[in-house]
């Protein structure tokens, strides 16, 4: 054979073995996709995380979101819209998913404001002035907290609560939600346990006019 | 006998650079497998080993036919380059290197690992592992070839 023909022959096989293993790792994922849209809410909610919305709504939309994340705040005024399309029909429960460096830190202190039951006052707080603590991508924790500092709320128990064990429970439990539901990016959206087909608030839009159209 | 030597010698030296070829093309079609297929995020060492990494695989392609042994002195560059940073990235997981010694301002902390093949393989050390003997291909080679 010459060098020739082994080069060409040996090329094809690898493109094709890598062709084959993104096939079925495909196969594979969408198999576990559909595996986890029939599990239980367990997965989903968690007890106590905040929520926004009346407590007896039938559709309930899960974000996994990250307060340094920009898209994350960008969607958060079309969640709101979107919430005020169907009033009283839906809810919305955030969980933390602190995949920026710093960010661990920032939802603890989110956390512990929620504690107060400040959480919604203190992320809007954060997002619109994400441009002051989030530099190059990562996460400033005592800027946040700064930022914090011109909301009205306890803010010794603020520092307090945010070493506490029931606050890191919680953070604990949300970045464990991360790896069971392989979540990568943020913001991540589950409508009543479904998933988005693919990422846009169209497809939210969609998802969500779904849910309502089936439970009520 | 001097030339038929040669021509083995030839022929050896290109079998090791064929071999070299062989692993970056699959640790190229391996990393972006990782990164395009499964959504492991990129971190930035790992982009500076993938700037060594990839243009080996066109760099030996055109190195190997017709055979040029002036490539293994190209090659060896990339590899060197790649060593390096795959060390240092080793050194970075490994927690030798501190966290602030690191480049990583992109969100994705290189100190964090996603892939681990046999409870110790992680991506750095396959890295690190995959310059190491394209290193020790191409000196073999240039042995062959300066005998």
């Amino acid at each position: 054979m010459s060098k020739k023909t082994i080069f060409i022959s040996v090329a094809g096989i690898l493109l094709l073995a890598f062709f084959m293993a993104t096939v079925i790792y495909k196969n594979h994922t969408s198999t576990l996709q559909g595996a986890s849209a029939g599990r239980d809410q367990g997965v989903f909610e968690r007890q106590g995380a905040p929520v926004k919305g009346p407590a007896d709504a039938r559709v309930t939309i899960v974000e996994f979101f990250d307060p340094a994340c920009g898209t994350c705040a960008d969607f958060y005024p079309l969640v709101k819209q979107l919430m005020d399309r169907y009033p009283g029909k839906v809810r919305v429960m955030m969980r933390y998913a602190p995949l920026h460096s710093g960010s661990d830190e920032v939802v603890k202190t989110l956390e512990a404001a929620h504690l107060q039951g400040k959480f919604f006052q203190a992320l809007e707080m954060l997002f619109n002035n994400q441009r002051r603590w989030v530099v190059n991508h990562v996460s400033q924790p005592d800027r946040a907290l700064g930022i914090l500092k011109g909301m009205a709320m306890d803010h010794e128990k603020l520092a307090a609560d945010m070493s506490q064990p029931e606050v890191n429970r919680a953070v604990e439990e949300d970045v464990q939600a991360l790896r069971t539901l392989n979540i990568k990016a943020t913001p991540e959206f589950f409508v009543n346990g479904r998933p988005l087909p693919s990422f846009g608030f169209e497809q939210l839009e969609r998802l969500v006019a779904q849910a309502v159209d089936e439970t009520y | 006998m001097e030339i038929t030597e040669k021509v083995v010698g030839n022929r050896s030296a290109w079998s090791l650079l064929f071999a070299a070829w062989v692993l970056v093309t699959v640790a190229t079609l391996g990393s972006l497998f990782f990164s395009e297929v499964m959504g492991v995020p990129v971190c930035v060492l790992c982009w500076y080993q993938r700037i060594a990494m990839y243009p080996l695989v066109l760099v030996l392609s055109i190195g190997l036919l017709p055979y040029d042994p002036r490539v293994l002195r190209y090659a060896a560059a990339l590899a060197i380059a790649g060593w390096l940073t795959a060390l240092f990235h080793v050194l970075v997981v490994a927690g030798i290197v501190p966290e602030k010694a690191q480049p990583c301002v992109q969100g994705i902390p290189c100190s964090e690992t996603h892939i681990s093949l046999l409870g110790f393989l992680n991506i750095p050390t396959l890295s690190l592992l995959t310059f190491t003997a394209i290193g020790v291909l191409l000196f073999y080679a240039h042995k062959l070839e300066s005998s």
